[in-house]
Formats: structure tokens, sequence, C-alpha cells
């Protein structure tokens, strides 16, 4: 009887352990604001509830004794609070808000990056190209960010004061000698790499990090993008020209590759539309470009990009100091590029990052002023070799360590009318930087990086500092230090060799406030420039100059409905001592007062995107050689308008998603002068216009297995 | 003797205990699901209420993918009715984290794909401009995957039909298509088994309604 009591007993005990107690209580934030929708539980248990509008809650529960109580809600942090159930009991629990690696403050000061990876970075890769008028070129669609000048007479990106000589171009860390095609004289090159290239890209417009060198004034580093998701194939017609691409994934899923073949000729639209000036030989562009791209590990990669172009074009103009003459000025480019780079993770938080580049260029020039003289030929030709290393550590949940060094071989060939100037130019490099986060809302960045170059057979050591402090969530302030050292010119390098380093030192405060659909920055600049290049009887790098300003920029995508518009303001003033200036004066590539605004709005019923971008600038200083030295760059030309509008149309032909663009630059056709170009004798002038004031763009672009239209669109 | 027989009465209640613990999974679960089962339940809100409870649940039974995937079916559903965007990325990150527990407990599972499949879908919503690429094709190749799994799973005819029926003709969308997809679904359910009764089982009155839209 006794034994059966106690099976009794055993086979009751769940149920005499019974006995259910209420828990209740109020959850809140830290401000005693009541918290709806939080998650509590008696830890291991079913038991719990949600919390209420008020921030109540109540259940039951028949855990006993010492127990857990959890509170868990969507961004904030989790909290465990021990209990002891004897009775009904409250629980009041206070929720603190959660700093995840999302809002862990970033290294901003001077930059603007644009990548996938983060949720609220200030641009995404497709949104830099997002800007009618700018025709698919990365550097035209940076031109609509502060700090930019909008200089459309010559070659580079022109930033805070610099030369288009100042702004470096980097692919996956390498090096890029010609990222532009070679132009005509007084017209841009453009871009020669696709946006689709590149899963991220950065535009520093200064206080940029030690790993990279040789930019006294900006960097542009763009990351390649990785492994497609399938295979796709495209095709393409426009007014001026044909391309067409594959893209395969192979079947392992661990490698692909591709191949793109376009090509361009002006001829016919020269036929139909006139230019300014008349081509000798209508522009004609036939490029191709091969990638390979291949998992080796679960963490390790293998990119290869290579491509291949040959550009011929050439120009017949009035000339200015013979009238009644023209002059002939034809180009024949030929331009390689190879990139080939691996990455590895190698375990307990290092990193390698290596890769190898090799490029060429050759500019074949004929000048000739018709039936007055014969003609004269040049020849420019560079070579680039580069090698690079870069090994990080990680410590801690955010911080890190890298070093690295590279090697780059250059070769610089020119021949005009006979004459020569060859050198070959060694230049090493190393660099060691770390981010150190002191918390997650404060984060310093210290390096440096020396360079030795042997065409001038002298080295430096440029030490960099940036620092940023997170004041909310979506809000920070960064500040950043740095020396920065280039190399002079090509062009000075070849006659003399004793030249030395020119040197830029930057000051960058700014303040930023990101969130998913707002995007506010300011940011304030000083920049001083040192030993810039000087001509005259003898050339020297002793020229000084300084840049300083300030710069607003402000995004915007959910005020207006399918609107999507930014707006860059900048204020520059800067002045400097180069050349063949006599003294310091505000240079003739740089504007006061420079604005852009874009804007993008989409049409969901008839599927169609339209596009506007504004683009102004104050005048720009001239050298006009009629007035006395002292009026030196005294005069300056007209205020610069632009405005550049795009449509276009998303269908499915077949298989096929098809987009029809059309896209006109400077539609109202304003007029638009850079500057003017004085004969020798001082009598006559010429102004410095585009050659095509109003492109008009009509095309129409097929893609078999990816939907690639809305980048299509998005490129306008 | 005694020792034997005390033994024995232990077992029992242990037994007994485990049953009880067993039939309480069964019991919490049959009734959250019912819930799921009661389209007055589906709002945003209520949907989140619902997923606290089988987070509870998973976290208390820690060898059960029913649990994990439930709570990430609520945060999805939820996210895909939420009318504001800002709240989209938090709620398919909780999505997507149950997901990851309710794998790593059942791998190689279509009905996980198929959610996985659904939390890319509305991801999407965010900037389709630049997102609507990358997780548009990676929502297709999970119910790829999950009909590599299962070809009779219907929820994969079913979703592949809803995206073909929400999708602008210009994108490559299509009723037409879309009912193909919806009546091999339709099929498909009057076939379908659940392994249990609270096994995944929702679907078939979403996809006869958006079927009586086509026709």
């Amino acid at each position: 009887m006794k034994h059966f009591n106690l099976i009794l007993l055993t086979l009751l005990l769940p149920v005499c352990m019974m006995g259910q107690q209420r828990i209740s209580g109020k959850i809140t934030d830290s401000k005693k604001r009541p918290l709806q929708g939080v998650n509590i539980a008696i830890k291991d248990t079913y038991d719990g509830a949600t919390s209420g509008a008020d921030g109540s809650y109540s259940f039951t529960t028949d855990s006993k004794g010492s127990q857990y109580i959890t509170a868990t809600l969507l961004g904030y942090t989790s909290q465990e609070q021990k209990i002891f159930i004897t009775g009904p009991q409250e629980v009041n629990i206070i929720m603190r808000n959660n700093i995840n690696d999302l809002k862990v403050v970033t290294i901003s000061a001077g930059s603007f990056e644009a990548s996938d990876e983060g949720k609220t970075t200030v641009l995404k890769p497709l949104d830099i190209v997002t800007t009618a008028g700018a025709g698919a070129d990365i550097v035209n669609a940076l031109k609509t960010l502060p700090g930019t000048q909008q200089t459309n007479d010559r070659e580079g990106l022109f930033v805070r004061g610099g030369t288009g000589y100042e702004t470096q171009t980097f692919i996956d860390g390498m090096m890029v000698r010609n990222p532009f095609f070679s132009g005509l004289p007084d017209q841009p090159g453009r871009g020669r790499f696709s946006p689709f290239l590149f899963k991220g890209t950065t535009f520093s417009s200064g206080g940029y990090s030690a790993q990279y060198g040789q930019g006294l004034s900006s960097a542009l580093i763009l990351e390649s993008t990785d492994l497609p998701q399938r295979s796709s194939y495209t095709l393409g017609a426009s007014v001026i020209g044909i391309n067409g691409g594959l893209e395969e994934l192979m079947k392992d899923k661990k490698g692909s590759f591709g191949v793109e073949a376009d090509y361009t000729n002006l001829g016919p639209y020269l036929g139909v539309v006139k230019p300014k000036y008349a081509f000798s030989k209508d522009p004609e562009i036939i490029g191709t470009s091969a990638n390979f791209r291949r998992k080796t590990s679960s963490t390790g990669m293998i990119k290869f990009y290579g491509y291949y172009n040959r550009t011929n074009m050439g120009t017949i103009r009035p000339s200015l100091e013979y009238p009644g003459f023209d002059e002939l000025f034809e180009l024949k480019n030929q331009n390689v590029y190879t990139n080939l780079t691996y990455k590895e993770s190698l375990g307990h938080d290092w990193k390698l990052n290596a890769g190898f580049s090799f490029s060429a260029n050759t500019d074949d020039i004929n000048l000739d002023t018709l039936q007055k003289s014969s003609p004269l030929q040049g020849k420019n030709q560079s070579q680039l070799t580069q090698a690079r290393v870069v090994l990080t550590k990680g410590f801690g949940q955010y911080s890190v360590l890298r070093f690295g060094g590279e090697y780059q071989y250059g070769v610089e060939k020119s021949n005009f009318g006979g004459w020569r100037a060859n050198y070959v130019d060694n230049y090493t490099a190393g660099f060691i930087e770390s981010d150190i986060y002191i918390t997650p809302r404060l984060v310093g960045r210290v390096g440096g990086r020396a360079e030795y170059t042997s065409i001038i057979s002298k080295a430096n050591i440029a030490p960099r500092a940036s620092l940023a402090y997170r004041l909310t969530a979506n809000s920070q302030v960064s500040f950043a230090y740095g020396e920065f050292y280039q190399k002079p010119e090509q062009q000075y390098l070849r006659f003399k060799h004793d030249l030395g380093f020119t040197r830029a030192t930057h000051y960058i405060a700014s303040y930023q406030l990101v969130s998913k659909n707002y995007t506010f920055r300011v940011e304030g600049f000083y920049k001083k420039y040192h030993d810039l290049v000087k001509t005259g009887i003898d050339t020297s790098t002793s020229g000084t100059g300084y840049a300083k300003g300030i710069e607003v920029f402000w995004r915007d995508k959910k005020t207006l409905k399918n609107t999507d518009y930014w707006i860059s303001y900048s204020y520059l003033d800067t002045k400097r001592n180069y050349l063949n200036y006599p003294f310091e004066v505000q240079p003739d590539f740089a504007a006061k007062h420079t604005l852009s605004v874009v804007y993008k709005y989409y049409i969901p019923a008839i599927t169609t995107n339209l596009g506007v971008t504004y683009s102004f600038s104050t005048g720009r200083p001239y050298y006009n050689p009629n007035l006395p030295e002292n009026k030196f760059m005294s005069e300056k030309t007209m205020t610069y308008n632009s405005v550049g509008v795009s449509a276009s149309y998303l269908t499915s032909i077949r298989k096929a998603f098809t987009i029809f663009v059309l896209s006109v630059s400077n539609a109202p056709n304003i007029k638009q002068v850079y500057g003017y170009r004085y004969s020798t004798d001082k009598l006559r002038r010429q102004e410095i216009v585009p050659n095509m004031p109003r492109f008009i763009y009509l095309g129409m672009f097929m893609n078999f297995g990816v939907d690639r239209r809305q980048d299509v669109i998005n490129n306008l | 003797m005694k020792r034997i027989l005390f033994s024995i009465c232990l077992l029992v209640g242990l037994a007994s205990f485990s049953m009880a613990q067993s039939a309480q999974y069964e019991g919490a679960m049959t009734k959250q699901v019912a819930l799921l089962d009661d389209s007055t339940n589906f709002n945003p809100d209520k949907l989140l209420e619902i997923a606290n409870t089988f987070e509870r649940i998973g976290a208390a039974e820690k060898t059960q993918w029913l649990p994990f995937y439930y709570a990430s079916y609520c945060y999805v559903m939820s996210s895909l009715m939420q009318k504001n965007n800002d709240k989209v990325d938090d709620l398919s990150d909780k999505a997507a984290v149950n997901i990851e527990q309710a794998e790593a407990i059942s791998p190689k599972n279509d009905e996980i794909s198929c959610v996985k499949s659904l939390i890319a879908t509305s991801r999407i919503r965010v900037d389709p401009m630049s997102r609507g690429m990358k997780y548009g094709m990676e929502s297709a190749s999970l119910l790829v995957q999950a009909n590599q799994i299962n070809q009779e799973n219907p929820r994969v005819y079913m979703l592949q039909g809803q995206s073909l029926f929400f999708t602008p003709e210009q994108f490559g969308g299509s009723k037409t298509e879309a009912k193909k997809k919806f009546e091999v679904a339709l099929q498909k359910f009057s076939t379908f088994k659940p392994a249990s009764s609270i096994a995944p089982h929702w679907g078939e009155a979403y996809t006869k309604g958006l079927l009586a839209q086509i026709k």
C-alpha cells in the first residue's frame, strides 16, 4: 500500500507542481515611455506574454522558485532579470537601446561611400550613376557630389581646388594609370570603366587612408563585383554604336567568366547634327573586355579583369595664329589594362589581399596647320606595372590593423617631331594604419605612408589621422588630417629629374545625418599646398597655394512620391602660385560656387523613368594677356548652366528584358564658355566651348537571363 | 524489491513528465498554429505577438525546428504587410535569424527554403531600384532549391505564381504564367499531406483567392 502511494505520488508529481502564479508588470524605455511588443518570458519555458500599447503585460506560470525573466524587443538590448516566484509578482523592466554593428561609428570625413553592404550608406553604387546627362560615366555622375568642379573642358575629376592630375583612381587597390579616354583639345575624355563592373565606390574628397598614395586631392576607390547570380547575355544599339556581351556562371557556381565588345562611331550622328568644328576623322572606338572570377575556398577569391581599347579621331578648326588657315589635330589611342587580385582569410583574424596589374597606353598625335606647314608627329607611350600586398589583422569586435606595401615600375616614352624624352621610374611604398574603436561611438584611425621614387631620388613620410564620434543613432561628427605627396606630372619629369614631391596638407571637419530616406552632410576643409611645380626659366617645386571651403549635401528619397532627389552645394576659396603664375591667384579651373540638383521621377503606370540634372557654377578666371601683370586671371567667364534630361521606357520583347532610352545633355542648349585662348600677338581670341554643346542619345538595350534594365535606367 | 519498485515508480514518473512536456509542446504549437489558420489574426501587430510566442517555445524546445520556422514565418508575413518601409529590414532580419536557427536543426528543408525566399522578396521593397535584381534572383533560386528537395510541395508553385502575379509584365511578370503555377499548386495541395497537424500547411485559400482574381 505504501508502495502504491508512492507510485501515485510520482505519477501525480507533475500535477502537484502546478500551482499557477501570475506575473505582471510594465516595460518601458530608459525615458519611462511604455514599449509595445516586448517579448517577456520565463527563461526556458513557454510561459510569457507580449506587452501591450501601454507597456503592460501579464501571464501565469507554473514555474516556481528561482527563475530568470527575459525581455526582448527589436532595436533594444535583451534584458534578463533573476526573480524568485513564491506568489503573484510584479516585474517592471527598463529596456535600453541597442548599439548594434550597423550603428557603429565609421570613418567618414572627406569621403562618400557607395556600397550595398551598409543599409544607410549615402549612395548606392547605382545611385552614383543615376544622373541625367552623365552618360553612364562614373566621373560625370560624381560631378553632382559636393567638392567637385564642373570642368568640362579638360580631363579628370577636379576636387577642392585641385587639378585633375591630383585625383587618383584605384580598382581593387590597384592604381589605374589612364582612367580616361584620351580626348581632343578642350574636351574631356570619358572614363574608361563601366559602372556595372563595381559593387562599391568610394569617392574621397580628402583625408583618405594611408593605403593609397600619389593623389594630392582625391582618391576614387572602386571595388569590383564578385560572382554573378546567374549567366546572362546583353545586346545594345544606339545612334552612336552597338555592343554585346555575355557573362557565364560556371556549373559549380564557384567561378564565372565574361566577355564584352563594343563599337562606337559618331559618323552617322554627325551627318545629322553638325558640330561646331568639323571632324577630319569621325570619332571611332573599338572596345573589348574580359573578366574571370574564381572562388579558391569559402573565403578565397581570384579575380581577373582586362580590357583593350582603340580610338581614332581628328578635328579641323580655324587657326588662331594664322587667320584663314585651319589646324588639324588627329589622335590614335591604344590602351590596355589588366588587373589580377587575390584575397583570402588566413585564420586568427588575419586577411590577405594581393594584386598585380599592368597597363599600357599609346597616343599617336598628328598636328598640322593645313597648307601652311608640314605636319608634326608626336607619340606618347606609358607603361605601368604594379604589385601590392596588404595584410589585415582584426582585434576585438571592430578594431583592425592594416599594413602592406607596393611597387610600381613605370616607363614613360615621348617623341615629338623627332625630339625624345624618355624615363623609367621605380616607385616603392609601405604603409601601416590602424582603426581603433575606443568605444562603439568613438573611433580613431592613425597611420602613415612612406614612399620612395627613383626618378627624383626622393622619399617622404606622410602621416594621416581621422577621428569620428557618433552623436546619435543616425548622426556623427568626423575630423581628418593628413599629409599627401605626389610626383610632379609626367610632362615636367620628362625634362627635369631633380624636382621634389609636391605636397598638400588636409584638415577636414564634417557632420552627417544619415537615415534610410534622408541624408544631410556638411563639411568644411582647409588644404595647404606646398612645393607645387613652378615653370619659367627654371622648373622647380617651389609653388604654393591653399584651398578652403564649405560643402553641403542633401538627399531625400521619401518626401515626394516616386521621387528621389539630391542637392549639392560647394563654396570654394582657392589660390595658388604655380606653373607660370606671377603670384597666388584663383586658378582657371576653380569656380567659387558650384551647385548640382539631381531629380528622378518614376511613373509606374507606364514603367517610365524621368530624370533631370541641373548644374551651375559661377564664372572661372581666365588669363587675358592684354592686361598688366597685376591683373593676372582677374577676368571671369560667364556662369555655367547645364540641364540634362532623360527618359527611359521598360518593356519585354519575347524573352528579352528591353529598355528604350532617350537622353539629352544640355537640353536647352545654353551657351557655355570655359575660357578664352589668345593668339601670340594678343590680337585675336577664341572662346573655349564644347564642340557639341547638346548631345541627343537614343538607344535600345536587351538583356537575356538577368533583368538589367534598372541598371540602364539608373545610368541615364 | 523496494528499491526496484521505487525505480519503476521513478521511471514511470519521469516518463509521464516527459510525455507531459511533449504534450505541452504539441498543445502549445497546435494552439498557435490554429491562430495562424484564423485569417482574423493576419495583421502585422497580431502576427508579431504570435511570433513572440513561437520564439518562447523555440527557446524552450531547442531541438524542434517548427517553432523557429513559424516565428520566422510570422515576422516575414508581418514585414510584407507593413505599411511603412522603415520596419521592413528589421523584421526581415528577425525572420532571417529565426529561419537560420530552424535550418540549423533541419537542413535541406523545402519549407524553410520557401520562407527564406519570402524574406528575400520582402527586402526588395525597401529599395527596389538597387535591390530588385539581387534579392529577386535570390528569392527565385531559393524556390528552385525548395522544388529540388520536394517536387510535391504546393507552396513552391504558389510562391512562384505569386511572384509572376505581382511582377508587372514589363518586368517579366505574367498573369497567364501565374495562373498555370497556381493550378499546379492547387493540384499539389489536393494531394499534399502535412507530416503532422502542426507541420506547414498554409497557402491553399490564398492561392484560390489569387486565382479568382485572374479568372
